[in-house]
């Protein structure tokens, strides 16, 4: 197999005195998607704010195309293609829509390309051509979701992190967005983390799967392996 | 009596009741301790009066008995529109240009005292804007930098006799590097946290002045800080540049004019550019700026930087207005006095800080009649209108042509 693209080492991270993340180790290569799936306080969260530099890792190395970057800071990792969608959205509800996308090129100078990807998303998600003059915070829920992901392809992301693209929406929206995260990952070869609690959404859409439990990776295998394996689907698919 | 006109005359009393619990112990309660009635009552009961017609017209609309006439407003306001539009906006441009300019040969010395302080409170609350309404950082110690601008020019003027526009960028740059050295600890902090160490290092700005005796002179302040001068040219009795002294307040109404629109110009700019829009995305959410690449400390750090510049210069102003400073005006209550403007008048909203400026400051100035309650009075509007408006009297308009206007 290839060099992997991203790849975590050993790495844990604390918020004050409370151990977030014991040691986590993985491995995610170019064009796969890879799902993370685990319970609530799992650290699931915490594993891709922790590779993006928002929480800082105390110790093991988190590295980005061969290179160490968990000591870099946050703000330059968008531009070498390392994007998140971070959990709940958090797109910037008093911006309008189209100010939202460009916020996501923000670290691009080139205009004919942003204008080109901003068609390219308003393509992939017409509602927010129709509301691009709204602000972020009128839109839906599912809305939301639309134009954090909008936000982040204006990036051109190499790897995307998605956190939770399920949460709080309509089965119908769901299968929609799971439908346009599948479409990114094959046309543009863009590399996919899918943190999710739908873990049978998210395995049949991933190639491999980590399964995180209190901080600590304890099950690492195909996503085909895991769908069938008993004490997942006890545990995560309600049988 | 419909259940819903009860609940509105209910809330009338209450408010009466609670209206008269406060002014009584203003009015009633004498220097020599002995209590009375009459003059507490003589305007409670005018003020009762004047609310229930109010409640009474309020009643009134809400049933609908004003809508014939609310539907004429309407097309007078319509046709008042469309006749504002006809006229081209740079019409009204040169209008407005020629009125601020026609200002001083129209009023009194009063009225142009009155307005070289709102211009000055325009340049205060659009810099204070640039760091609370853009970037989201409430700052309660912004008139640290108003000091700072103003000791700048003093010092630098009196002790080496340096001129009042050289002073000027000066004063703007000493008040961003003191931005940048309150800033550097402090914006490791959010919400709340960064209100309360700001509040402190206003405090600490206005204590130094105040102790430094030997840079300062302390609380004595610095005397006779020359007026802004230009050179005028004289033919006699051969061609030759002599200096002349901006000292009358016209001048300095038209300095203060000047800096007023260099910062509307200004923040208008910084608004609508890419900084603008990262710092409106740090207020939004911090973390998911930081995620799109913005380098959120530098940016807090320039929001801070910048606000300081538009404090800095109204500060040389003021020192050469007054050719006096001490540390007094450097207080908190004007911290908050222009924090109030920039509120009030919308966060974000140019135009709207421009009417919040001239509310705070004419305000106070129309109620002079009442002498003793003119702040209660004034209290009293500010309440009504952080009720009734609550998003500023000019809200920021949403800004979504930014991206439009490249297509």
């Amino acid at each position: 197999m290839a060099e992997p693209i991203l790849e975590m080492q050993g790495v844990t991270a604390h918020y004050g005195r409370i151990q977030a993340l014991k040691g986590i180790s993985l491995k995610v290569f170019p064009g796969e998607i890879v799902t993370i799936i685990g319970a609530n306080g799992a650290g699931k969260s915490t594993t891709l704010m922790t590779i993006c530099g928002i929480v800082r890792a105390t110790a093991g190395e988190v590295r980005y195309r061969g290179e160490v970057i968990s000591s870099q800071s946050p703000d330059v990792l968008p531009a070498r293609g390392l994007i998140q969608v971070p959990e709940g959205r958090r797109i910037f509800p008093r911006l309008t829509v189209s100010e939202n996308l460009d916020m996501g090129a923000f670290f691009r100078k080139d205009e004919d390309g942003i204008r080109r990807d901003r068609d390219l998303v308003f393509e992939l998600f017409p509602v927010l051509k129709e509301r691009r003059r709204q602000p972020g915070g009128t839109l839906s829920g599912g809305e939301q979701q639309m134009l954090a992901i909008g936000r982040a392809i204006m990036g051109r992301p190499t790897v995307l992190l998605l956190d939770e693209p399920s949460l709080g929406l309509a089965p119908l929206i769901v299968q929609q967005i799971f439908r346009i995260v599948k479409s990114i990952s094959e046309e543009n070869k863009t590399t996919i983390v899918l943190v999710e609690q739908n873990a049978n959404l998210a395995l049949n859409l991933a190639s491999r799967g980590y399964v995180l439990e209190t901080g600590s990776v304890v099950l690492e295998d195909d996503a085909r392996a895991l769908l069938e394996n008993p004490d997942i689907r006890k545990a995560y698919l309600g049988e | 009596m419909t259940r819903e006109s009860r609940r509105a005359w209910l809330t009338f009393a209450v408010a009466l009741g609670w209206f008269f619990l406060l002014l009584w112990p203003l009015t009633g309660i004498k220097a020599d301790g002995s209590l009375t009635f009459d003059q507490t009552l003589a305007i409670f009961w005018r003020v009762a009066a004047a609310a229930a017609v109010l409640v009474v017209f309020w009643r009134l609309k809400r049933k609908g008995s004003f809508d014939g006439a609310g539907r004429g407003l309407a097309t007078a306001r319509a046709a008042l529109a469309r006749g504002i539009s006809v006229v081209p906006a740079w019409i009204w441009w040169i209008l407005l240009a020629a009125g601020a300019l026609s200002y001083p040969l129209l009023t009194n010395r009063y009225g142009q005292d009155v307005a070289v302080t709102v211009l000055v409170y325009i340049c205060l609350g659009l810099g204070l804007n640039v760091v609370v309404g853009l970037a989201g950082l409430l700052d309660l110690g912004y008139i640290a930098f108003y000091g700072v601008g103003a000791y700048t020019y003093a010092l630098l003027s009196v002790n080496y006799g340096l001129s009042f526009w050289l002073c000027l960028p000066l004063a703007a740059a000493l008040a961003a590097i003191a931005g940048c050295i309150i800033g550097y600890p402090t914006l490791r902090m959010r919400g709340d946290y960064l209100a309360i160490v700001t509040l402190g290092f206003g405090e600490i700005v206005r204590i130094i002045l105040n102790n430094w005796m030997e840079l300062t002179n302390g609380p004595k302040g610095i005397i006779s800080i020359p007026p802004p001068s230009i050179y005028v040219p004289e033919l006699e009795p051969t061609l030759h540049f002599v200096p002349f002294e901006l000292r009358k307040i016209t001048y300095a109404y038209y300095v203060i004019l000047g800096l007023a629109v260099f910062t509307v110009v200004a923040v208008h700019r910084l608004n609508f550019s890419r900084i603008g829009r990262a710092w409106e995305a740090i207020r939004e959410d911090e973390t998911a700026a930081e995620l799109m690449g913005v380098n959120t400390f530098l940016l807090k750090l320039l929001a801070y930087a910048m606000g300081a510049v538009f404090g800095g210069l109204a500060g040389a102003f003021y020192a050469a207005r007054y050719r006096f400073v001490n540390p007094d005006p450097f207080t908190f209550i004007e911290s908050a006095m222009v924090l109030a403007m920039v509120v009030l008048g919308g966060l974000g909203s140019i135009p709207g800080i421009i009417l919040g400026a001239l509310a705070l400051i004419a305000l106070p100035e129309v109620f002079r009649g009442f002498e003793l309650y003119r702040m209660l009075a004034f209290g009293g509007a500010m309440t009504v209108m952080m009720l009734v408006r609550p998003a500023g009297l000019i809200p920021a308009k949403r800004m979504g042509q930014r991206s439009e206007e490249r297509d």
